[in-house]
């Protein structure tokens, strides 16, 4: 095990130093420089700035001093936002994002799980129908017409929850719901399918003849063969919700990562670009390594292997 | 005579399906004495499984009992409601399935689903509860019991994991077994090593068995009695030995005579396919199959013509009126085994009175 996981972590920091390379030079492909009033400014003000920023040197060598940088934990200082360090920049603002994007996760998996079993227990029923409806608009929807929708609606008419703005957890409601109703629809769907599946397996007609009940057979042999699938969603849901909530953030006034990255492309913000996007592959990698590591969990078949037995 | 554990009268069942309502078994009765193994023979879609699952309660949503009875304890389980069933399945009737690979839940424990039904059914505490999978896993013939315990259904082959399903079914000592085709998904040499398992078991249990097959082969050393099904019913039923070596009805004969034996070359099949249950026909459902077909056969069907105390067949060949025919060749070979037995059978019972009626002398 101990093996593995090693190999695992090399190959995620191979997979980040990938990322980073690319990024890097996509963004030098970028039209446009970090200067919004360029027009304004003569070209030996141009030059002095190119000199500061070190944008004066040879791609490669800026590159090279990057990645060099990045190795020390220094991810270079950020152009836009008053000349702040970017690892600044993100760790006062990961908090946000994180919360609402774990929140959006636990509330799209769990009602997700539940609707999908509902469904899947009474099959090719009215309810079975209504499940499938709701997931087909939950997924069709985008979140931020969804957004709009929730504040118009629960924020405004009703007056139940903040149409916007971070102060505490009555704010993030919202915001969780929009996010999260897209992984919902689609975990409820999933989850449906492979219950049903598992339903119509015969260990569970073996469990029947045991003469447990409906409940046990869900709840003890049903459930945790139907997640299986499951866990391979997790990858797919994360990158969903990073990229939903650059959306929501700024919808709702939330100030989060993804509302500085949408800042950041926007203002040719090189350093805060690859910062962000660096945190976000991280983020990624990591949760494929999680998703591995659940799986195993889940299924024992799937442990051992992982073991080399 | 012997107790009747289990008594199904006059069973109906029908499928509901979008071409029609199947008609799949068409008046079934039979019985089962206790500890005796019954088992029911045919080919598929006769309505073997189904029978067993209506026992159980285990039909599909969209199958329906028209009509019968299956008497248990003095009680009909047809009329049972599903929570008064979940007290019976397991406890008192338990099932043995098809393919051990695929019986066992793949992220549980194979102890925790040994003791599962003993938490369900014995209100036994979970520790209790495994001390006594335990020793049933050890009974199975599971080797290192403790240590594989607290394996996954994966680290077992497929003969070890039909042990540990026979285990499952056995933990609460059912009155009634039932195996659907047990040994169908398995190698030959460990078909013979389950089957041996569940005889003896059959014995320390004191359990009856209905055991469900299309092998003919394995009904030789298991069974006491065997039905014969045809097309959702019963078309011949006797004790083993009749069966074999006297059948009466031309199914039957089919059924042997397609057995590959060591000095066959050529592998017999019965012409034909079983009709179609959408529509029963309306006389006897093999006559288009039988080379021995009579008229009467397409136009009403047999009604058991009784062969001996425990030996009866469907079949108008019975019928005094009928005409005298040759059967094939290997039922004859069979009938002669027959009379081997019957005379062998005669002498010991011969030999059995004079020994009695000596020792009454002696006295």
């Amino acid at each position: 095990m101990k093996k593995y996981l090693l190999k695992r972590v090399f190959y995620m920091a191979l997979t980040l130093f990938l990322v980073a390379t690319i990024t890097f030079f996509l963004m030098k492909l970028m039209p446009g420089t970090p200067y919004s009033n360029q027009e304004k400014m003569s070209p030996e003000q141009i030059a002095i700035m190119n000199q500061q920023y070190g944008l004066d040197k040879p791609i490669w060598m800026q590159y090279l001093l990057y990645m060099g940088g990045m190795l020390h934990g220094d991810l270079g200082t950020s152009f836009q936002f008053s000349n702040q360090p970017v690892s600044y920049l993100i760790s006062s603002r990961i908090g946000a994002s994180a919360q609402l994007g774990i929140q959006a996760m636990i509330f799209g998996i769990f009602f997700g799980i539940i609707f999908g079993s509902i469904a899947a227990i009474n099959r090719n029923t009215w309810v079975d129908t209504s499940v499938t409806v709701l997931s087909i608009i939950g997924k069709s929807v985008p979140n931020f017409v969804l957004a709009v929708l929730l504040q118009y609606y629960i924020a405004l008419k009703l007056g139940w929850f903040p149409i916007a703005d971070w102060d505490g957890f009555a704010y993030t409601i919202l915001p969780t719901i929009a996010l999260g109703v897209g992984p919902l629809a689609e975990t409820s769907r999933f989850m449906r399918t492979g219950m049903v599946d598992v339903l119509n397996s015969d260990y569970i007609e073996l469990a029947k003849a045991k003469g447990l009940s409906k409940f046990q057979i869900v709840y003890h042999h049903a459930l945790r063969n139907s997640l299986i699938p499951l866990v391979t969603l997790i990858g797919p849901y994360t990158v969903a919700l990073m990229t939903g909530s650059m959306v929501i953030e700024n919808i709702f006034s939330i100030p989060g990562i993804g509302e500085q990255f949408v800042k950041s492309i926007l203002t040719n913000d090189y350093p805060t670009i690859m910062g962000v996007t660096m945190l976000y592959s991280a983020g990624l990698v990591a949760v494929i390594l999680l998703t591995d590591i659940i799986y195993g969990i889940i299924d024992p078949r799937i442990r051992l292997a992982g073991n080399g037995d | 005579m012997a107790e009747r554990i289990l008594d199904v009268k006059n069973l109906k069942i029908d499928f509901h399906t979008y071409a029609g309502e199947v008609k799949a078994i068409r008046d079934v009765s039979f019985h089962l004495n206790k500890g005796e193994t019954l088992a029911i023979v045919g080919e598929s879609g006769s309505g073997k499984s189904v029978t067993t699952k209506s026992i159980m309660g285990l039909l599909a949503s969209n199958a329906k009992v028209v009509g019968g009875q299956i008497m248990f304890r003095g009680q009909d389980l047809l009329q049972k409601t599903e929570k008064e069933m979940q007290k019976i399945r397991g406890k008192d009737i338990a099932m043995i399935f098809q393919d051990p690979m695929t019986s066992l839940d793949p992220t549980m424990k194979i102890g925790r689903q040994i003791a599962e039904p003993l938490m369900v059914h014995k209100n036994m505490d979970k520790k209790k509860a495994m001390a006594q999978a335990l020793e049933i896993l050890k009974l199975v013939g599971i080797k290192n019991a403790e240590e594989r315990f607290n394996n996954y259904p994966h680290q077992f082959s497929g003969g070890q994991r039909q042990r540990i399903v026979i285990a499952i079914a056995l933990v609460c000592y059912p009155e009634i077994l039932i195996a659907d085709e047990p040994t169908t998904a398995l190698d030959v040499t460990i078909q013979a090593q389950i089957l041996n398992l569940m005889k003896e078991l059959q014995e320390k249990i004191e359990t009856s068995i209905i055991f469900i097959t299309h092998d003919l082969g394995v009904v030789a050393g298991m069974a006491d009695r065997v039905a014969v099904m045809y097309a959702g019913q019963i078309v011949e039923y006797g004790t083993v030995d009749e069966i074999f070596y006297n059948p009466k009805h031309p199914y039957t004969w089919g059924l042997l005579n397609s057995m590959p034996t060591l000095s066959s070359t050529k592998l017999e099949a019965i012409p034909g396919t079983p009709p179609d249950l959408l529509d029963p026909p309306k006389g006897d459902p093999f006559a288009a199959r039988n080379p021995y077909a009579m008229k009467i056969d397409a136009q009403k069907q047999p009604p058991f013509f009784k062969v001996s105390d425990s030996h009866y067949a469907a079949t108008w060949l019975l019928h005094p009126d009928a005409p005298a025919i040759e059967p094939p060749a290997e039922i004859i070979r069979r009938a002669k085994i027959w009379r081997e037995i019957q005379e062998q059978e005669e002498v010991a019972r011969n030999r059995r009175e004079k020994a009695q009626k000596e020792a009454a002398k002696g006295k």
